[in-house]
């Protein structure tokens, strides 16, 4: 059998559809660590954790932020359905930053009326989207 | 017989009427094809969501056990109605269709109906006559987001599996096109039996691996269903909104001018009348030296 050289991704959110391309090489954050997927990769249905997709065709890499959600995996394509997912270039780092600090002040907090649980989630998305917005300014500053 | 003035006065009100008809058709046009682009982007991810499930459901057999798809614990329980309005009026029969539609769904429904408001118009018409409300949310079409439709479905799952509700529906304006609004019902809760969608040809390779389990994404699975079908219900219902203000207000502009018109031509006849009486007075006035 044949393997298939290019992976289709497709990454979808309730409000519109991000990403439609080929790639060659794509990494997402399953629920149980982070998984590379190649060109004929066997079919999978994976759970996704809060985290960062990566994607690569050719020498061009994209980052993207995501959270929840599953991805279809199939030998030659990638389906991802997550509740909230935003291109590198689209993230307001100020944003986020504030809301990582506000989500450390709440789970540093000792008074038991805080949700942790909604704070913990608040922190991961925003350390994760942080983390893929300073990933473009990485690249930026390498190429100058 | 009206005079000249409180004919010129009333003619200057229509007209400003009529600007402002006009306005708010132009705007509702543009925020109706915002809407519709918003009702296109929700499209694949309901359409992948349905075909993951389907074929998920297809494939582990204790699917039918999870506790969103079987009946209800307690078939005694009221059937929770969520009826989705619009925030404001102005839209021609938008509201009234769904209120009346809610209405007679309670009288019929055979059991007892509690309901779940979303939109003002539906809310302040129901809360005062003393229904069985569940849920409300107000001021939400201005800025929808899919946390809204997440809060209908925590509302209704938790309903459900609780025994609080033997059943939920949804009832909406679905947008046909930019005439034709029509109020439909949709079962949510049990989730109705996942037809399996026409299997494409990749299907013959899907033999999934899963992690986690199986079984575990599909319960996980099921909750974001129930999301997405509130959401596509908000969705519909925000583009049939503006069209159905869209029509109204096209009707009232047409109105307005039609009565400005009517009222340009009466006004004229009194002129008219006026200063021929004024001719007649001058001249007999001038025989009668």
């Amino acid at each position: 059998m044949s393997l298939p050289s290019h992976l289709t991704i497709e990454i979808v959110t309730p409000d519109r559809a991000i990403v439609h391309e080929t790639v060659d090489e794509a990494r997402l954050p399953g629920a149980e660590g982070y998984l590379g997927v190649l060109p004929g990769h066997t079919p999978l249905l994976v759970k996704l954790q809060v985290g960062e997709i990566w994607f690569r065709r050719g020498n061009e890499t994209t980052w993207l932020h995501a959270a929840f959600g599953f991805a279809e995996i199939l030998p030659d394509r990638i389906r991802i359905l997550a509740r909230t997912a935003e291109r590198a270039d689209e993230i307001d780092l100020e944003r986020a930053e504030a809301a990582a600090t506000r989500a450390r002040e709440r789970l540093a907090s000792t008074t038991s009326d805080v949700d942790f649980e909604r704070a913990r989630i608040a922190l991961l998305k925003s350390l994760s989207r942080l983390q893929v917005a300073r990933r473009i300014g990485m690249r930026s500053a390498g190429k100058r | 017989m009206p005079s000249l003035i409180d004919l010129r006065r009333r003619i200057r009100a229509v007209k400003s009427t009529e600007q402002i008809t006009k306005a708010m058709k132009t705007v509702a046009a543009s925020k109706l094809r915002r809407a519709q682009d918003r009702i296109v982007g929700a499209r694949p991810f309901a359409q992948l969501m349905q075909r993951v499930l389907s074929d998920l459901a297809a494939r582990t057999g204790a699917a039918a056990a999870h506790p969103l798809l079987a009946p209800p614990a307690a078939p005694d329980a009221p059937f929770l109605l969520f009826v989705v309005t619009a925030d404001k009026g102005l839209c021609g029969s938008f509201n009234s269709n769904l209120i009346r539609e809610a209405a007679s769904f309670a009288v019929t429904a055979g059991r007892e109906v509690a309901m779940g408001l979303v939109g003002r118009k539906g809310r302040d018409f129901f809360v005062r006559r003393g229904v069985d409300i569940r849920f409300q949310m107000v001021n939400l079409f201005n800025d929808l987001r899919y946390s809204h439709a997440e809060a209908m479905a925590e509302t209704a799952i938790e309903q459900y599996t609780s025994g609080a509700a033997s059943g939920v529906s949804v009832l909406y304006n679905e947008f046909k096109s930019v005439l034709q609004q029509q109020v439909v019902v949709d079962q949510v809760l049990p989730i109705p039996a996942l037809e399996a969608v026409e299997e494409e040809a990749e299907a013959v390779s899907a033999d999934y691996l899963f992690e986690p389990p199986a079984g575990q994404i599909f319960s996980d699975l099921l909750p974001h269903h129930v999301e997405t079908q509130f959401f596509r219900a908000l969705l519909e219902s925000a583009a049939a909104e503006h069209a159905a203000r869209m029509t109204a207000m096209d009707a009232a502009t047409r109105n307005a001018g039609e009565m400005i018109d009517g009222l340009t031509l009466h006004m004229n006849k009194v002129r008219q009348a006026a200063i021929t009486r004024e001719l007649i007075e001058v001249v007999s006035g001038a025989e009668a030296l």
